[in-house]
């Protein structure tokens, strides 16, 4: 308990503590064990865990540096731990958000009922950046579109789950998931022992088994592989590690040649059919043909080989259009459209600049609100009400006027705090969690997911490209 | 496997064996240079230029450094980020090509690699270079024997595998030639005794540098411009002699397209075949008949062919590999058959 003395929760919920300073009854037996390690022993431990992300190449480059020195990402060996009641509650409520996701693509992608019925007005797909009309009528293999899913959620101070965004295109992140537990199983061996902590290690085998699911073959084992943009890639090291912990190929553009509207790679013993093509690239790349004309990275006459049905890609074409922050809106109405239900996790209130009594209120209230761009990600084109300067919230002000389709705007969420090491003291950071959805044959979603934490303090940013690091995830049985 | 994974695999090999190999031939070199007395920077010259020539990167060096002092030419070799085939530079290449591919190799493999990457430009490694090289250099080594080792028992031996032992086997061949030609730019004796002879100093170095010593010792062979030559171009059962490199290289080729030994099927097989009967039934007089320095640079460019052809069968043009009845079948769908089959009815 010696590092916890003095921790302060704050005016935040703390996954951790409560309010009155007391231990959360099902993070005790974790503290205990943490009770007996000193200070010592545990930043010994802690290193042990930074050499072995270094050792393991889990890195990424700092640019502009000569040397080319390599950083890892920071993790913070404490964990976040949740009660499997929560669990429960959170798999449920994301289990019934990807199945309604996944009816809105494929209906929006065939005949619109959801537009026709006027749920949501027409002018908000037809304007999203990421909708491909020239899919409409494409039938996908299974009919599914988002296979993985990574939706972001955050804990407000009423201690209530909100969903933040879905990442339905290609959400990254999942091997540090898994490298996180390696990382503190490593370091602190004796922690895990008869807490009945969940494992995650079934993540790369639920991924191969959708692939095969979703194969266009069912006759034969489909060949898959996995479509890097390259070893510059920022996910790069994840892209080797599922790839490898699969058992499949990862190819770069230049290894497939479509032939015939064959999709095939280039062996050593000649050309090999690909059935299933789990993409790292974003549509705008995929295909030269198709989308953009200069990409290198992308393989020409793959769209006329998934069109004709001989490959299948995961994600689909086209979903991006989920993840814009105004369709972001419409899922609850999506949830109770398709499925007849109200939604289990709620979203965070949005109000859309596109609708004129929204536009009023977003206009008034600018240096409360966060406002966020339709289709930006990783904290950017973002303001955050509060911190920004004067010039700032008039610079937001008019692009909302000018470009209203393209924002959206949130009160500010204070996100839960948890306990992390910060040079020398156990403070309180702000914290998020992304679990990753898998819609194969049935909807999987490994325990946990990767809790990301704003490691400045008072920072409600936890993306890692703005400082952000991560911590292992615990869902006790 | 992917065309670019075998070369990648290919490369990344080829990378860690010359790393492996500088480190000897500099630290070898080093320490003899502790036999002579005092050397002006005439004979000094005259004693580190043969080693730059016979690297092939004199032109490199002469852009880079004014003098051809012990510093200069030990900084060039061993860690110079400007010189493309310094040690330090060719195990982040190695390094490089590893990442690229790292799904194809074991984690204790990739880890073994990384260490050697980070230890390269750790300031502990700058520290051991400046007060005590021939550690810095035995670390190296180290590294890259384990490397191998880890490689040889993780590795499954299939197509992965047969393209690394390639790499492995014609780096070799190309050093131990590389190696033996420092002779040929030693300046002549002028009377015999002069310290910078290719006197028997010169040829326990070389032997040296190719590890050889030992197993040379253990031939019971004395050391004379002919037995050296003889051994690391000739012995049939020393891993580092051309003959035997170049045995596993026809090997590796041969099991890669299933083409049994002896026949070929494309002309990488078809060089390393002529290549291996001319080492076969060759012998230290043909080569001293040639000259020595001819000879070794005729063995290096059929080593660069057979490295060329290789490529242009298996990365270039992969459609165009003919599978022996002799192989495994592949595993190739109906269309890609059909496909294979009608290429080959129309020609």
């Amino acid at each position: 308990m010696e590092m916890f003395k003095g921790y302060d929760p704050g005016k935040f919920y703390d996954e951790m503590f409560c309010e009155d300073g007391s231990v959360r009854s099902h993070c005790a037996p974790l503290l205990q064990k943490f009770g007996v390690i000193d200070q010592k022993d545990f930043l010994t431990r802690k290193a042990n865990s930074e050499l072995y992300f270094l050792r393991q190449g889990i890195t990424f480059n700092v640019y502009h540096d000569d040397r080319g020195t390599e950083r890892i990402f920071p993790f913070d060996p404490i964990p976040r731990v949740m009660p499997a009641s929560e669990w429960e509650h959170l798999e449920a409520g994301l289990t019934q958000r990807i199945v309604a996701l996944n009816l809105f693509l494929h209906d929006i992608y065939h005949d619109q009922q959801i537009l026709k019925d006027e749920v949501i007005p027409r002018f908000y797909i037809e304007q999203a950046k990421h909708y491909r009309p020239e899919f409409r009528g494409v039938d996908v293999a299974a009919d599914t579109y988002i296979h993985i899913c990574g939706s972001d959620l955050i804990r407000g101070g009423d201690g209530v789950y909100y969903v933040l965004e879905d990442n339905g295109r290609c959400p990254s992140g999942a091997s540090y998931l898994l490298e996180n537990r390696n990382a503190l199983k490593r370091a602190f061996p004796g922690i895990f022992e008869s807490l009945g902590v969940r494992p995650v290690d079934s993540y790369p085998r639920d991924l191969l088994n959708m692939l095969h699911h979703i194969a266009p073959r069912q006759d034969k084992d489909p060949v898959c592989v996995l479509l890097t943009p390259g070893c510059y890639n920022s996910a790069y090291f994840e892209h080797c590690y599922l790839a490898r912990e699969m058992g499949i190929d990862i190819v770069e553009g230049k290894d497939l040649v479509v032939v015939d509207k064959f999709v095939y790679m280039r062996t050593t013993r000649g050309l090999l059919r690909v059935d299933v093509i789990y993409r790292r690239i974003d549509d705008d790349f995929i295909d030269p043909v198709v989308f953009r004309k200069d990409s290198v990275l992308g393989v020409p006459g793959l769209m006329n080989a998934y069109k004709a049905g001989n490959v299948s890609l995961a994600n689909a074409v086209g979903t991006g259009v989920a993840d814009d922050k105004v369709i972001y809106y419409f899922v609850p109405r999506m949830i109770q459209y398709y499925l007849g239900q109200e939604p289990i996790l709620p979203n965070v209130p949005t109000y859309l600049a596109s609708e004129e009594a929204d536009m009023k209120y977003i206009l008034k209230n600018l240096p409360e609100l966060v406002v966020k761009a339709a289709n930006e990600s990783g904290g950017y084109g973002m303001l955050m009400g509060p911190t920004a300067s004067k010039d700032e919230i008039e610079s937001f002000r008019e692009r909302i006027i000018a470009d209203p389709r393209n924002y959206v705007a949130q009160p500010v969420i204070s996100l839960s705090t948890a306990p992390t090491w910060c040079d020398g003291a156990m403070e309180g950071r702000h914290i998020d969690l992304r679990p990753y959805i898998i819609y194969g044959k049935d909807v999987k979603i490994v325990p946990g997911g990767l809790t990301r934490v704003a490691l400045t303090k008072n920072s409600l940013i936890v993306n890692s490209s703005q400082g952000g690091g991560s911590k292992d995830t615990w869902v006790l049985r | 496997m992917l065309s670019r994974v075998a070369n990648t695999l290919y490369w990344m090999v080829r990378y860690v064996e010359r790393a492996d190999n500088l480190a000897r031939l500099i630290d070898v070199n080093q320490q003899l240079l502790l036999d002579f007395e005092s050397l002006d920077s005439e004979r000094l010259r005259g004693f580190w230029q043969p080693i730059i020539l016979s690297t092939g990167d004199e032109d490199a060096f002469a852009k880079l450094y004014d003098e051809t002092g012990s510093a200069e030419v030990i900084r060039f070799l061993t860690n110079d980020p400007k010189n493309p085939n310094s040690i330090t530079s060719c195990i982040a290449l190695a390094r490089e090509n590893a990442r690229t591919v790292r799904d194809q190799l074991s984690d204790e493999l990739w880890e073994e690699l990384n260490a050697l990457y980070l230890f390269s430009r750790s300031d502990e490694a700058q520290k051991l270079f400046d007060v005590d090289p021939p550690r810095y250099y035995e670390n190296i080594r180290r590294a890259a024997m384990t490397f191998l080792g880890i490689a040889a028992s993780t590795t499954s031996r299939n197509q992965a595998w047969d393209f690394m032992d390639l790499g492995r086997h014609l780096e070799r061949a190309d050093k131990t030639t590389r190696f033996l030609d420092v002779s040929s730019y030693l300046p002549a004796a002028a009377d015999g005794q002069d310290a910078i002879s290719p006197g028997i100093l010169h040829w326990t170095a070389i032997l040296r540098s190719c590890g050889a010593m030992g197993a040379f010792r253990a031939a019971r062979r004395e050391i004379t411009a002919e037995s050296v030559v003889d051994f690391l171009i000739f012995s049939k059962d020393f891993p580092r002699s051309v003959r035997y490199c170049i045995d596993k290289v026809d090997r590796s080729l041969h099991l890669i397209s299933g083409t049994p030994r002896g026949s070929f099927s494309n002309e990488a097989e078809r060089e390393s075949g002529r290549l291996l009967s001319d080492l076969n039934f060759g012998s230290t007089a043909d080569v001293f008949e040639s000259g020595l320095h001819d000879y070794l640079d005729a063995l290096q460019g059929r080593f660069n062919h057979i490295g060329g052809e290789i490529f242009e069968t298996y990365v270039l043009m992969p459609e165009r590999v003919q599978i022996s009845p002799g192989a495994k079948p592949p595993t190739l769908s109906d269309a890609a058959l059909w496909r294979m089959e009608q290429q080959q009815s129309s020609s």
